[in-house]
């Protein structure tokens, strides 16, 4: 495989195509409404209609707006449409459509905010191409980064371009992935690793799962780069077990990239040989943290270790290795491309490019959407999303899911960045964004992710182990009305000592959502408070032989 | 680990691959390892075949694994009940995964394990006494888009309630 036949593959393939696109979107949202039986019929209808050799009936990855899905996307005469809440049986109204016929199936808008506010760097192709077919990548300039960076770029100036970038990793924590790259990239050894940590944890966040499904070349190219920039030859591709759909694509474009030779050995007739694995994961949401990930991909109990060492000096059996989060890999091959100036363009000072994120709960547009950073959650929540449904408020946005915090509807004017998050007690954390309305208990939602922390404790060290059932417990005696102000107080000292004493991420950011809904809604703690028997205005003996009594 | 295993635990193991010599489904499990070129460290990729091929991780099933890989016994075990994916009991006829995400959850997702609960007297992780329904509930799916989801049967439903799960249960029994 060299340039040439890069672009002979995509020439091929753009000359193939046919005049009108009805594309299906056949993600994992919209496949659990009966999408694959849509697609089927389209295509059949198409027949039926003598429409056959104008119309392609293409599968493509997630359109973003899940909340509306089944989607089915028209591209005709230059133009886009979009079509909601498809069924099986809408397939002859929508082909009879592209003939300028009545149609009576919902007619999305394109040019709703919802769409019209977005950025499009990871997401580029989602919902464009047929993820499982490499053609479709390639013919829309996919794999030239990769030869990009092979032919004509060194591996140091690859990890200068990404630094130059501004780019930080996306799986949350926002660490800059230029420095890690150069770290890895220093670390003597002969042996590297890449992982991409595809184990997507956090409850509420799906965007991970979207990129993997509907561009799966993304990612994969991304790594590829990664591999040349750092010198490292194996990459290993965890996914969680949750995600069958995304498995099964991934499965599919590495044997295709295999074939032709953009992976494994001799990648464009260079010296670079790179071959990618996947880890399936098996639900263990520690395993999202990078320590604890490269044990289970050693296929060992997913427990983190302290670090240092850091991966990329000590990582998987010993050798230095890159981690980084799959959106972080999709953002390279754009890098690559466009320049590290370019995009250090998008977004603010302090972070850099877009972000996706996924947005759900309470809210009238659910789905996913790509913005450029720095862009206030206003716009997000109420333009983008429609603000809360049934006519009510907005009362809290969730980021981070159980490592993060709820901010307020009061600070929805803060810019979505890493410091301004971070600032309210949240985090940016993978994309996560729960929506809740005035009809939201936030001590039931901070009871809810303390059950998660408890539960998906590994159980390693103490503070998180016992801390989070400690605290569990005390937040159900609070929601119960059996709490006085001392549990409350004991509350609170528990926070501050697992936070800081706990080994991993896991421990150490498990009390953020019980913290910022004390900092934000703390009447809502203490309305649920019983007035303290030794408390100074009480009668103390009285209460207390009356405690006794019961 | 040069002593000498004990001599139950070498008769059980012999035991175990005279039975895996006459269940088809251990020699494709063995095929799979082989694949995996016996690689420990493919130690997760070849339990998830096997549950799939089983339905459930036996100890039985967990020895042969062990065997196989050449790792201790307590490794395999030790992993098998880490992961929340694992199941070492059998499950019943159906199964009905309700998603507990954040955005399942802020929708109500819980009243629906309530109401199974309720009609079929079963909590997450339990099987009805007749072993027809197996209720589990999953962390997150990744289906927040369309919440509350509820996996039947492997089949991911969109936007359920308490009713249309009831509904849907009620043809199984």
């Amino acid at each position: 495989m060299q340039l040439d036949d890069l672009n002979g593959i995509a020439e091929k393939h753009r000359s193939s195509r046919k005049k009108i696109i009805v594309r299906t979107c056949m993600s994992a949202g919209c496949m659990s409404s009966q999408a694959d039986v849509i697609k089927k019929n389209l295509e059949a209808e198409a027949k039926s209609q003598g429409l056959e050799a104008d119309v392609e009936v293409r599968r493509v990855g997630c359109m973003g707006f899940c909340g509306q899905g089944p989607l089915v996307g028209v591209d005709q005469n230059g133009e886009h449409g979009l079509w909601e809440f498809v069924k099986p049986e809408d397939a002859p109204a929508i082909i009879a459509a592209l003939k300028g016929s009545e149609c009576k199936v919902q007619r999305g808008d394109p040019k709703h905010p919802f769409f019209a506010k977005q950025m499009h760097i990871v997401r580029a192709n989602g919902g464009i191409i047929d993820p499982e077919r490499i053609e479709d990548y390639i013919a829309i300039g996919g794999y030239k980064a990769l030869h990009h960076a092979l032919t004509e770029l060194k591996p140091a100036q690859v990890v200068e371009e990404v630094t130059k970038s501004g780019l930080r990793g996306r799986g949350g924590a926002g660490f800059p992935t230029g420095l890690k790259w150069g770290t890895v990239a220093k670390s003597p050894g002969a042996k590297k690793y890449i992982v991409c940590n595809g184990d997507e944890g956090d409850p509420g966040a799906f965007m991970d799962r979207s990129v993997l499904e509907s561009d799966p070349h993304i990612v994969l190219e991304g790594m590829a780069i990664a591999a040349y920039a750092v010198g490292a030859d194996q990459g290993y591709l965890y996914v969680r077990a949750e995600y069958p759909l995304a498995i099964s694509r991934l499965q599919i474009a590495i044997k295709q990239a295999k074939q032709l030779g953009l992976l494994s050995a001799g990648i464009f007739e260079t010296p670079f040989n790179f071959n990618v694995d996947i880890r399936i994961g098996a639900g263990a949401f520690v395993c999202g943290e990078e320590t604890a990930l490269m044990a289970s991909v050693e296929g060992k109990r997913g427990t983190p270790r302290p670090r240092p060492p850091f991966p990329a000096e000590s990582g998987l059996w010993g050798c230095p290795t890159l981690i980084n989060n799959v959106e972080t890999f999709a953002n390279i091959s754009a890098i690559i491309n466009r320049g590290g100036d370019w995009y250090a363009g998008i977004g603010t000072e302090k972070s850099k490019g877009t972000k996706v994120f996924a947005l759900t709960g309470k809210i009238k547009n659910n789905g996913l959407i790509e913005v450029p950073m720095g862009i206030p959650l206003r716009q997000i929540i109420m333009e983008m999303g429609g603000g809360a449904p049934d006519g009510r408020e907005v009362k809290s946005v969730q980021t981070g899911g159980p490592s993060g915090g709820c901010i307020p509807a009061d600070y929805l004017d803060t810019p979505v960045d890493y410091e301004s998050l971070t600032k309210l007690g949240s985090i940016m954390g993978s994309g996560g964004m729960v929506v809740m309305d005035d009809s939201t208990n936030m001590v039931e939602i901070a009871k809810f992710y303390m059950e998660f922390c408890m539960e998906e404790s590994c159980g390693k060290c103490i503070p998180c182990r016992a801390g989070t059932v400690q605290m569990f417990n005390l937040l159900e005696k609070i929601t119960q009305r059996k709490a006085t102000v001392r549990d409350l107080a004991k509350l609170e000292e528990l926070c501050d000592m697992v936070k800081n004493t706990s080994l991993c991420g896991l421990g150490q950011t498990a009390p953020n959502p019980v913290l910022s809904t004390l900092k934000f809604f703390r009447k809502e703690y203490e309305e649920l408070l019983q007035p303290d028997p030794f408390g100074p205005h009480s009668n103390g003996a009285a209460k207390s032989t009356e405690l006794a009594t019961k | 680990m040069n002593a000498t295993p004990a001599k139950p635990q070498k008769t059980r193991l012999q035991s175990v691959l005279e039975h895996a010599s006459g269940d088809k489904r251990f020699k494709i499990l063995e095929v799979h390892m082989k694949k995996h070129q016996f690689r420990q460290d493919a130690l997760i990729e070849v339990l998830h075949k096997a549950q799939e091929l089983f339905g459930y991780l036996e100890d039985d099933l967990l020895f042969f694994v062990s065997a196989k890989l050449k790792l201790p016994p307590s490794r395999v075990y030790g992993v098998a009940t880490f992961y929340h994916f694992f199941q070492l009991k059998p499950q019943g006829e159906h199964t009905c995964v309700v998603c507990l995400g954040t955005a399942c959850y802020v929708k109500g997702a819980d009243k629906i394990t309530a109401a199974i609960h309720e009609k079929y007297k079963i909590k997450s992780g339990e099987t009805t006494a007749d072993n027809k329904l197996s209720l589990l509930t999953a962390r997150c799916i990744g289906a927040c888009g369309i919440a509350p989801a509820v996996t039947y049967d492997g089949h991911v439903a969109p936007k359920q309630t308490p009713e249309t799960a009831l509904e849907k249960i009620k043809t199984w029994i």
